[in-house]
């Protein structure tokens, strides 16, 4: 059997490709943009506005393109893995540069026919790039100094760029999907325990460095009631919203905080609470399940690969999709300080998903070409 | 493979023991997100729903509609009425500034007034209302109504407000409302749960005494708004309930004639049922037209009344404390019959100013010159002798004299606590001075409490009392102004006598007819010859100021005397004498004399009450029937 396919996948027809395919990914990811799709909606106030068109609009083309970036061999995907970084790295220059500022930080670049938030294209590029780094990588020189250094600077690099803009909860949602590939690659977990462990003991250092706002964030984060008009407020009224929400839900279109605006940013890093709010424990409960199921997925196909790039690039995209959807509940579920960061497919905001789309797009390449070796 | 396949395997099998590892992580995160969902949701539901619903609806209160009061008859003497007022909410104005100085020359607003809207305005939110003007006249209102094409967002409303018909007839009784203060609504429970801006609460009077019963509850009305206070959609409207009708003993009729009998003059007028207690009429003057308190007073208005220099924001029925003069003479009389000091055969020589009574080097002169000659008891009363009464009071004591004057009502809040302003006056006995005033009392303090000067002092309405359980036959009454008061429960000791001997009460009673229908009496003036309406009284003339010697060697006429020195003028009666129903008492402040200023207004009063009695009667009757 392992022979056989080996020898019958190695180059592949288009329905070939095809019978390959992972639908319940598939699936999972079309079901998800649907919901996300209804709720924005919602957050629209029951009427197809801008934020349903525009979303609405970047769900198609965006999974068209992953459709397309599916049934190009894996191959592809490995060697354009250094030059995609340099590219971002290259973007996200050109935001220090010229980038637009908004809401005082300067995020966006515009590129004439889109905003781009290079950014939210790091957190997948890095993992292109170090997986290809940790590929042909021996297991004995994955611990070498020279190794961990250079990927030490692949993350560091982009992250220094990004806290400048400045926005520290990207830059740590890119350093966690870097740490990721470390993680797979094989660095000696001894590594990892002593930087935790390092990281806690500079805790309070990292504090005094962090500026006025971020530091409010923290204490409100620790007590949200200690200015429930000014700081405390999103967290209260997300809170209150998603607590309000019940078992079922207050219904499709009947969030009242929502509605009545006591939510903010409700279209973005809080679409969780209105999702939340309107269809109940029952409701995020299927939500969560879905995501499950595109985690699991994704793993599965990493499982069955047998080149070690797409092996690696699934698991830690897996664990950095975790992360990101675990990090945004968290934060509107009161449970991490408030950080920016979108829940993916489901938040408005094209680069979040365009980045989301490349992940899933190079998952399915590997399961549909899981049999290719790569030299 | 590239790779030697030892070192792939080495790989994968770390890769997957990672990936089992990170599995396991994932796996406790998740249930992690899930229970906090759950305890959000599920656990801490009820509390979170609560606090959404608290977010999302507010509610708005009007201002109850505020009880009336009637009097006797069913008259409305303090009701409400419809305010014509005009309304803007600025947001739904397209140019602010073109409507409201098109309002500025409708409603020709003085400048002052204008800039107070202006002001207004910027205190407010753009959704919230703008009261432009609170009480509007038709002409305007309507003015403003034909012009309303050119007026967007100006709304014309109709609110009630309260309202006093018969102006300042009832001022003192009823009070007036006006805007609750922080005061009011710190002091009183009502007025804090119903409050509303521009709430109106009594502030002096029964409105200030009955306001729990007065202000009614609020209308609710329940709005869903958004997160910036905008109403979004109304959700319920609860009506409140109107505040109670408070029913009066007094007859109105009585009382405008107690208003036109005092005009221009200061002082107090107060009627009195002897049996019953109940107020047919009581007045203090110079009063002032309440409805100018409603809207809140102006400036001028407001200094014109403060300014006045016979005060008429002063309660003079309830809060003048005078020395009672003479109309203390029947107590006086009473005490000493009550005590044995006398009987109505002991005589007192009055012999005129040259032979003034002589105590310790002082000198007490009776108020006739020429003196009164050989005077009994019912003499003494009839032409009010200072000399007899001098000596009674010196056999008497002050002691014992306090003990009766106090049992008659003296000395007390008549009413209670049902006016916070009500004095209390002043009885004063040994006790007393020794406490108040750290000395001794003199013999020669309690000769002049015999004529009711010195430390003595009475209300208006104390006298009231006093003459009504006298006229009653000497039974104690509590007087009330509302009509089923449910507050007050009836006493025990209502109609207890408060004589030792009821022969003594039928003396002064007799003395006191005297007085008033014989010849030399000291009203006889102004006696009622028909027997329908004869009543008995006692005149009272009470110094302002000490009488000196020069004083009296001038004896000037009233008229004479500057306004501030003249003696109070006091009068006290009841009647009809055969069948006593009601008692009066009259004061005019500076009037002269008690027998020339306030007994021709009691003979007026009588005339009136007693023909009014048979329509009271009827309207008790027709009650009782319909029950």
């Amino acid at each position: 059997m392992y022979q056989h396919t080996r020898l019958t996948t190695n180059r592949l027809n288009f329905f070939q490709k095809f019978r390959n395919y992972d639908y319940v990914l598939l699936i999972c990811i079309l079901l998800l943009g649907f919901i996300s799709l209804a709720t924005m909606y919602s957050t629209d106030g029951g009427e197809i506005l801008f934020h349903t068109k525009s979303h609405f609009t970047k769900l198609v083309v965006f999974t068209i393109m992953m459709l397309i970036m599916s049934f190009i061999n894996i191959k592809y995907w490995f060697s354009i893995g250094y030059l995609s970084y340099l590219a971002v790295i290259g973007l996200l220059v050109a935001t220090y540069l010229f980038g637009i500022t908004s809401s005082g930080s300067q995020r966006w670049i515009n590129l004439y026919f889109i905003n781009l938030q290079p950014s939210e294209l790091m957190k997948i590029v890095i993992i292109l790039c170090l997986a290809k780094y940790f590929h042909r990588m021996k297991l004995e020189n994955v611990n070498s100094i020279y190794t961990i250094l250079t990927s030490l600077i692949i993350i560091i690099l982009p992250m220094g760029l990004v806290i400048v803009q400045p926005d520290l909860g990207t830059s740590v949602l890119i350093a966690i999907s870097g740490i990721a590939v470390l993680w797979f690659a094989g660095i000696n977990h001894k590594y990892f325990i002593y930087t935790m462990l390092g990281f806690i003991i500079s805790l309070p250092f990292i504090i005094a460095f962090l500026k006025p706002y971020q530091k409010l964030r923290v204490l409100t984060f620790l007590n949200p009631d200690r200015d429930p008009l000014g700081a405390g407020y999103q967290i209260i009224q997300s809170k209150i919203a998603v607590g309000s929400g019940g078992i079922f839900g207050k219904g499709f279109l009947k969030g009242t905080q929502s509605y009545l605006e006591f939510l903010p940013e409700k279209h973005t890093d809080f679409i969780f609470t209105l999702f939340s709010e309107e269809f109940g424990f029952v409701g995020s409960a299927i939500l969560l399940v879905i995501y499950v199921i595109i985690i699991y997925r994704i793993i599965a196909i990493g499982a069955n690969c047998r080149s070690y790039f797409a092996k690696i690039f699934c698991y830690s995209f897996g664990a950095a999709i975790f992360v990101f959807i675990t990090i945004n509940m968290s934060m509107v579920l009161g449970l991490l300080p408030i950080v920016g960061s979108p829940l993916p497919i489901m938040s408005y905001g094209g680069s979040s998903m365009l980045a989301t789309m490349i992940g899933f797009g190079i998952v399915m390449s590997a399961r549909v070409h899981n049999q290719q070796m790569i030299a | 493979m590239i790779n030697s396949s030892s070192d792939s395997v080495k790989k994968l099998n770390s890769i997957n023991r990672r990936m089992f590892i990170t599995g396991s992580l994932k796996f406790f995160i998740m249930i992690g997100i899930v229970s906090r969902l759950f305890f959000l949701q599920v656990k801490e539901n009820k509390k979170y729903l609560t606090l959404s619903d608290k977010n999302r609806i507010r509610e708005w209160k009007l201002a109850p509609v505020r009880g009336e009061f009637h009097d006797y008859f069913g008259n409305v003497i303090a009701g409400n009425f419809e305010a014509y007022q005009l309304h803007i909410i600025p947001e739904q104005v397209d140019d602010f500034r073109y409507v409201i100085y098109r309002i500025k020359d409708l409603l020709e607003l003085s400048d002052k007034e204008f800039k107070k809207v202006l002001k207004k305005k910027n205190e407010i939110k753009p959704w919230e209302t703008l009261i432009v003007s609170d009480n509007l006249s038709w002409q305007k209102f309507s003015k403003v109504n034909n012009h309303l094409y050119d007026l967007n967002g100006v709304k014309p409303v109709i609110s009630i407000s309260r309202n006093y018909p018969f102006n300042e007839n009832f001022t003192h009784l009823i009070g007036y409302v006006s805007q609750a203060n922080q005061d009011d609504i710190e002091k009183t429970e009502a007025i804090k749960k119903n409050f509303v801006p521009g709430l109106k609460v009594g502030k002096v009077g029964l409105e200030k005494s009955f306001e729990e019963k007065l202000i009614g509850s609020n209308d609710i009305e329940r709005y869903e708004v958004n997160a910036y206070g905008r109403r979004i959609s109304q959700l319920e409207f609860q009506k409140g309930e109107k505040g109670k009708t408070i029913r009066l003993t007094i007859d109105t009729e009585v009382q405008k004639l107690a208003n036109e009998l005092l005009k221009d003059q200061a002082g107090s007028i107060c009627v009195m049922d002897i049996y019953t207690g109940d107020i047919v009429a009581m007045h203090s003057s110079p009063s002032f037209d309440p409805n100018l308190f409603v809207f809140g007073i102006s400036k001028d208005d407001w200094q014109l009344i403060r300014n006045d220099p016979m005060k008429p924001l002063v309660n003079k029925t309830l809060q003048g404390n005078y020395s009672p003069g003479s109309t203390i003479k029947p107590i006086v009389a009473l005490s000493a019959l009550e005590n044995g000091i006398v009987n109505t055969k002991f005589t007192v020589n009055c012999r005129g100013h040259k032979h003034p009574m002589e105590l310790y080097g002082q000198s007490y002169h009776c108020w006739k010159k020429e003196g009164h000659g050989f005077m009994n008891l019912r003499n003494a009363m009839k032409q009010s002798c200072d000399i007899y009464f001098y000596e009674i009071a010196r056999k008497l004591g002050v002691d014992k004299l306090s003990e009766t004057a106090k049992k008659f009502g003296l000395g007390k809040e008549v009413f209670g606590d049902l006016f916070s302003i009500e004095k209390k006056g002043l009885i004063p006995n040994t006790q007393w001075k020794k406490n108040a005033l750290g000395q001794g009392w003199l013999l020669g303090e309690t000769i002049i409490t015999g004529i009711g000067q010195g430390y003595i002092q009475t209300t208006p309405i104390q006298l009231c009392l006093m003459t009504a359980q006298i006229g009653n036959g000497g039974h104690k009454i509590y007087p009330k102004i509302v009509v089923d008061d449910e507050n007050k429960q009836n006493p025990i000791d209502k109609f207890s006598p408060l004589y030792k001997n009821y022969r003594n009460i039928k003396i002064v009673q007799d003395a006191m007819f005297a007085s008033t229908n014989e010849v030399r009496g000291t009203s006889y003036k102004s006696r009622i010859d028909n027997l329908e309406y004869q009543f008995a009284g006692k005149t009272g003339t009470a110094q302002v100021k000490k009488i000196t010697e020069k004083d009296r060697e001038l004896d000037l006429k009233t008229f004479e005397i500057p306004y501030e020195e003249r003696d109070h003028a006091l009068y006290v009666a009841y009647g009809p004498y055969k069948n006593p129903r009601y008692a009066v008492s009259v004061v005019v402040e500076h009037g002269g004399s008690g027998s020339t200023t306030a007994a021709p207004m009691a003979k007026k009063l009588f005339k009136l009450v007693i023909d009014r009695h048979k329509i009271r009667q009827s309207i008790n009757d027709k009650k009782y029937l319909e029950i």
